[in-house]
């Protein structure tokens, strides 16, 4: 036991006197905080300016941020960002994310680790631009609706920023979708007007001070959930590129409660089932053909498409209006052009540049896997995705294939809009294989008629009539 | 003109032969039957597409999709089929239908539809193709009309001669009473048993012509194919021996009908026996036992012959057969009446009687008569249905008694048979299809051909006196004298056009009612709208889809069974009855709660385990063939078993009515209520006051419905489908 500390003290004085890598938090503060928490939809999306200043001995490379373990479950992206050069001429640019782990955070809470350009000397300061996305953290309550109700939610957070460091100044704005908030915490100084909720400005905080708030509030924007999304993207080289996609869609609101009445529903829209939506807008790609959109049980006759130059959208509506907890299953498949995403890298090799993440406007994906079928014969599959996936390799079979179709299976979980960056997937293929399911009907044919003709030809009588 | 064109090229012999292509095409040209032949075969294959395409009108105005009620049944079968393999299906015992009963898919079903569209995929699948099943599923039924009309043709060929085959499956290709049922995506057991039916004639028909054992062996394994896909076999078991009875009874026995019937009887009989559903019944039910008594009387009739034969002495023989014949009889007569008295030959089954007595039906079985297509045959139908082959058939028939043989006695059989049943039914006119197709074709090329050899004796005439000019007029002019009949040329032009005029009528037709009457899914409903666009109403897939998705898994849907198939198969629930009606008292239980008051039909629902209750409703549509309009129906059935449910009750003065003046029951039942909940607020037409009810065109009688024991779960986007939820008992305490 004792030795156990000992080491475990000799370590962490190692560690220290090392110094940057891993910085512990005395050496840093934070001169002032601002933070913009937007809750207009049902994706949460907080918007942190910090302000850092180096006041330890030695040179800082590293900030780090807190999040309580709720928040770090649910968390979809977190991006930073630092402003470069005066005024006009500002740039932001981007720097990487990491998470870390540091033996004395409290309560459990996740650190990560925000690795600076430029290490901060002693007495420098500098400000970074956080943008964090998180998910499934709004609790509908009452969690039960009826048609005629609307939906309140819960919002959980601090009225201080969580942070390793000690916080000299703090600010807080909470944006609701309408002035209709229920109730929320207060914590002096706290504010409201109109939309905004403001709490702040708060001074000279310890690290890790943490004073919970709830903010109840109405929300009725669609929380449209695909519980899984599977992709399919087939690559033909003879100019097609073939995308399939199997949503498992849920209305993750407050649950429906008692009846559904249709005559509410269509003589009173405006207060009857106001949580509920009829129609997603899906984003595709310009110049998509051939749009499909159907379920198990056939064609789903609802739905629009409008294609311009720059972008095309679908707007499809389920077999039904989604009230809070039903479901709807579907598949959207379009074609596209194979040479807007189709490259050829300087190595030869040839490479697939393709959106990752969900077409549907403001939707949580919970599941997403991406399936790039490469074309029968290609071989040194590779992918780079600008986030960690998991990815693993298949072999699928389509029309007349022999030896199947490599197959990049690339998965990650809670999916937001902000996903939606280019991946690439490179492989090798020479065009000789493009032939090869050509040539397999040429000679079926041929073979057909040399039998037909042999056949004609031939007398298999035993007996001469 | 082509010969000529020839000749003028001649002349000038081999001047560049590498250039001039002639050469090489005179040695392409093919003898008169190459010629033939070819033309032959490529008019059969045009055929065969075209008996494809023209059942594809559904999938390009819809989409492909399985139709109607009983293929959804097929459909869902046949995915468990291909998921989980044969053994599996053959055992599969469903709890999913008929609750609390369940049903024991494998032995109530003919299996022949599903393990073809298995076999299909399968081999699909094997050539790399990656199909949908429900592809195949969609597109069984026109490849298989497309097989029957290449049956056609052999039949044709077999019976009068190739021109008629030819005719024959030109005809059976586009004609209406087939493609009722074989349009892309009715996916049902006539689609193939209408091929094995044809299939199997053809083969019995070339093995009585022939005496081979080998087609009697064919045609036993054609009809296990027909036993092991349709009902309808009974069909042959019946014709068959009726028409080798009628061979013996014309004096037209031979060794050939001794072979084919005695090949085909029995091994046709042992090979259904392995068919589950049909089992011991080709020795057990009355049905199938003139089949058994006709191949007795054979066994007698050769022994007979044998004798005469051995004693070789009439006197003798004469003494003889009068024993053996009084004997066998009474042998036979003892034999069904001790079969008949201890139970062990079971006898007709109902819809087999009301074959036979078209009002039987309506008397004692209602179920039976509450399907609108087991009705009896209006005369427009068979218009709608044949329409010149309707003429054509009696044509026919006197070509076939003037060119008697064992061939045409066969299908003049087939053909008189099947026009009595389809009088009987309507969905019969389908077995009567391929019979007046055949018989017709023979008319028509008979016709054809008497008139072309006509035309074309007088135009040789022409050629001659033309190439040998005045030289020959007077033979010529003989030739002329030789004529019975002044402007016999004319004529017999005129009447070939006439007849080409008809033909071009017929095809007209037949793609006309095609793409009418016989390609909508009745899934889907299309309409009109005020603009002239045209208006999908994809209701009821959207209530399955809304119980797939929305309903816990183990939840029980109560509705009429029209729509039980369909709910099982799209909305994956359990249903308590469907469209297999075996059993007569669990549909008079649904019958009787939907109508009775709530609180009664809350106690059949409770003891039932009903979760919800599924009704379909036209009031806002204009849509008839809802429950409103079916109810009459449940209340028969219902009373039926039921007698508390009396039909007077829902009528005033014989009248069924839903408005004011409707009877008190009436407004107050179940189906009522579920129906019209909440509809007396709705103004569905302008003009008109609220709840006006658009299928029956008049106001309801009972607007202001409250439910106790229900609440409304879902309604349709166009009220077509409304379902309810069954409330848990209420808390005693």
């Amino acid at each position: 036991m004792d030795r156990r500390t000992l080491v475990l003290l000799f370590l962490l004085l190692v560690s220290s006197s090392l110094g940057s890598s891993s910085s512990s938090s005395p050496d840093i503060r934070v001169l002032s905080a601002e933070r913009r928490i937007d809750l207009t939809s049902s994706i949460v999306r907080v918007f942190l300016t910090l302000k850092v200043e180096n006041v330890g001995a030695s040179q800082a490379s590293d900030v780090l941020l807190a999040f309580p373990p709720t928040d770090a479950e649910h968390l979809a992206i977190l991006k930073a960002s630092t402003a470069e050069g005066k005024r006009k001429k500002k740039i932001y640019v981007p720097l990487s994310v990491n998470p870390t782990e540091l033996p004395d955070t409290p309560n459990g809470a996740h650190l990560f680790s925000i690795s600076l350009r430029n290490p901060l000397k002693t007495g420098e300061a500098a400000v970074l631009e956080v943008l964090y996305i998180i998910t499934h953290c709004l609790e509908p309550f009452p969690a039960e609706i009826s048609q005629s109700e609307t939906q309140f939610v819960y919002y959980h957070d601090s009225a201080m920023l969580l942070s390793p460091y000690h916080v000299m100044e703090q600010i807080t704005y909470i944006k609701t979708p309408s002035n209709k908030v229920e109730s929320y915490t207060r914590v002096d100084p706290t504010n409201r007007a109109g939309t905004e909720l403001r709490y702040g400005l708060y001074h000279d905080l310890p690290p890790f001070s943490y004073s919970p708030i709830i903010v109840h509030f109405e929300n009725n924007n669609p929380f449209a959930v695909v519980e899984e999304l599977v992709r399919e993207v087939e690559i033909s080289h003879w100019g097609n590129l073939q995308v399939r996609e199997y949503y498992k869609l849920k209305h993750a609101g407050a649950r429906h409660k008692g009846v559904f009445s249709r005559v509410e529903y269509q003589s009173r829209p405006s207060i009857s089932g106001v949580s509920s939506f009829k129609h997603l807008l899906a984003r595709l790609p310009p110049r998509v053909h051939s749009v499909y959109y159907r379920d198990e049980i056939g064609n789903i006759s609802s739905s629009h498409l409008r294609i311009g130059s720059q972008k095309s959208e679908l707007e499809i509506e389920p077999r039904y209006p989604l009230f809070g907890g039903w479901k709807a299953t579907f598949v959207i498949g379009y074609g596209l052009p194979l040479q807007d995403f189709l490259f050829k890298s300087p190595d030869g090799k040839h490479y697939l540049n393709f959106s990752f993440g969900c077409p549907l406007l403001e939707t949580v994906v919970d599941e997403l896997t991406i399936k790039v079928v490469l074309p029968e014969g290609s071989k040194n599959p590779s992918s780079a995705v600008p986030f960690p996936v998991n990815q693993q390799l298949e072999t699928t079979y389509a029309y007349l294939d022999v030896v199947g179709r490599t197959t990049m299976v690339l998965k990650k979980r809670n999916i937001v809009p902000e996903h939606n960056i280019p991946f690439q997937v490179y492989y090798d293929f020479n065009p000789i294989f493009m032939l090869a399911e050509p040539l397999m009907l040429v000679s079926a044919v041929f073979l057909f008629f040399v039998a037909c003709i042999a056949y004609l030809h031939i007398d298999l009588s035993i007996r001469k009539s | 003109m082509g010969a000529k064109a020839e000749n003028g090229v001649k002349p000038t012999p081999l001047a560049s032969p590498s250039s001039s292509p002639f050469p090489s095409l005179k040695a392409l040209k093919l003898k008169t039957k190459q010629q033939e032949l070819l033309i032959r075969v490529s008019a059969l294959a045009l055929i065969y597409v075209l008996a494809f395409a023209v059942r594809l009108f559904s999938v390009l105005r819809y989409e492909s999709m399985i139709h109607e009620f009983d293929p959804y049944f097929n459909y869902r079968t046949t995915l468990f089929l291909t998921k989980n393999g044969f053994y599996e299906f053959w055992n599969w015992f469903d709890s999913e239908s008929w609750y609390p009963l369940g049903r024991i898919i494998g032995g109530t079903l003919f299996p022949g539809l599903m393990v073809t569209a298995a076999l299909i995929y399968r081999a699909l699948r094997f050539l790399t193709f990656a199909v949908h099943i429900r592809e195949v599923c969609v597109l069984t039924a026109p490849f298989f009309a497309s097989n029957t009309t290449l049956v056609a043709y052999f039949f044709g060929k077999e019976i009068w001669d190739a021109g008629a085959g030819l005719a024959a499956a030109a005809l059976i290709a586009i004609c209406p009473g087939y493609i009722s049922r074989s349009v892309a995506g009715s996916y049902d057991n006539e689609g193939v048993a209408i091929f094995a039916l044809l299939l199997t004639f053809y083969l019995f028909v070339k093995a009585v012509n022939t005496g081979s054992l080998a087609w009697g062996l064919a045609s036993a394994f054609g009809y296990f194919y027909m036993v092991s896909a349709w009902g309808g076999y009974v069909f042959i078991i019946n014709l068959v021996p009726l028409y080798v009875l009628v061979l013996l009874i014309t004096g037209r026995y031979s060794m050939r009908l001794y072979v084919a019937y005695n090949c085909m009887y029995i091994l046709g009989m042992l090979l259904a026996m392995q068919i589950r559903f049909v089992g011991f019944q080709h020795v057990q039910s009355g049905e199938h036992m003139a089949a058994l008594g006709v191949f007795f009387l054979m066994q007698v009739f050769y022994f007979v012959d044998w004798v005469k034969y051995i004693i070789n002495d009439p006197k003798l023989f004469h003494s003889f057969l009068r024993i053996t014949l009084t004997s066998a009889i009474i042998v036979g007569a003892l034999a069904l009446g001790v079969g008949m008295a201890t139970g062990y030959i079971s006898p007709w089954a109902g819809r087999f009687y009301s074959l036979l007595d078209p009002t039987y039906a309506k008397d004692h079985i209602p179920i039976i008569a509450s399907v609108s297509e087991h009705q009896p045959t209006a005369w427009s139908s068979f218009m709608f249905d044949f329409h010149i082959l309707l003429f054509l058939f009696p044509a026919g028939l006197y070509f076939c008694f003037k060119r008697l043989s064992d061939a045409t006695i066969f299908i003049v059989m087939y053909g008189l048979t099947s026009m009595y049943f389809a009088g009987v039914m309507v969905r019969l006119i389908l077995v009567a299809t391929p019979a007046v197709c055949l018989i017709s074709s023979i008319a028509l090329s008979a016709t054809i051909k008497n008139l072309t050899t006509l035309i074309r004796k007088k135009s040789k005439a022409a050629q001659t006196f033309s190439t040998k000019g005045i030289s020959s007029l007077k033979a010529s002019a003989k030739a002329s004298l030789d004529q019975a009949l002044p402007f016999q040329r004319n004529v017999a032009i005129a009447l070939l056009v006439g007849a080409f005029y008809l033909l071009g009528r017929y095809a007209i037709h037949c793609t006309w009612v095609t793409s009418e009457a016989y390609s909508s899914p009745s899934i889907v409903l299309a309409a009109r709208s005020a603009h002239g666009g045209r208006v999908i109403f994809d209701d009821y897939r959207e209530a399955y889809f809304w119980l797939r998705q929305n309903t816990p898994p183990d939840a029980k849907v109560m509705s009429w069974w029209d729509y039980g198939y369909q709910i099982t198969a799209m909305g994956n629930r359990t249903v308590i009855v469907d469209n297999n009606t075996w059993n007569n008292t669990h549909i008079a239980t649904v019958g009787r709660a939907m109508s009775s008051y709530e609180d009664e039909a809350y106690e059949i629902m409770q003891s039932l385990d009903v979760d919800y209750v599924l009704v379909v409703f036209g009031g806002v549509t204009g849509y008839s063939s809802d429950d409103i309009n079916k109810f009459l129906w449940m209340v028969r059935i219902g009373g039926g078993v039921f007698p508390v449910i009396k039909e007077p009750d829902y009528l005033v003065n014989g009248e069924y009515r839903v408005d004011k003046g409707a009877a008190p029951k009436m407004l107050n039942c179940l189906m009522y209520k579920l129906s019209y909940y909440r509809f007396g607020e709705l103004t569905t037409e302008y003009g008109k006051p609220t709840g006006y009810d658009r299928a029956r065109g008049v106001e309801i009688g009972n607007k202001d419905i409250k439910l106790e024991y229900l609440e409304e779960a879902f309604t349709t986007s166009n009220w077509i489908v409304r379902i309810y939820k069954v409330k848990p008992p209420k808390n005693r305490w």
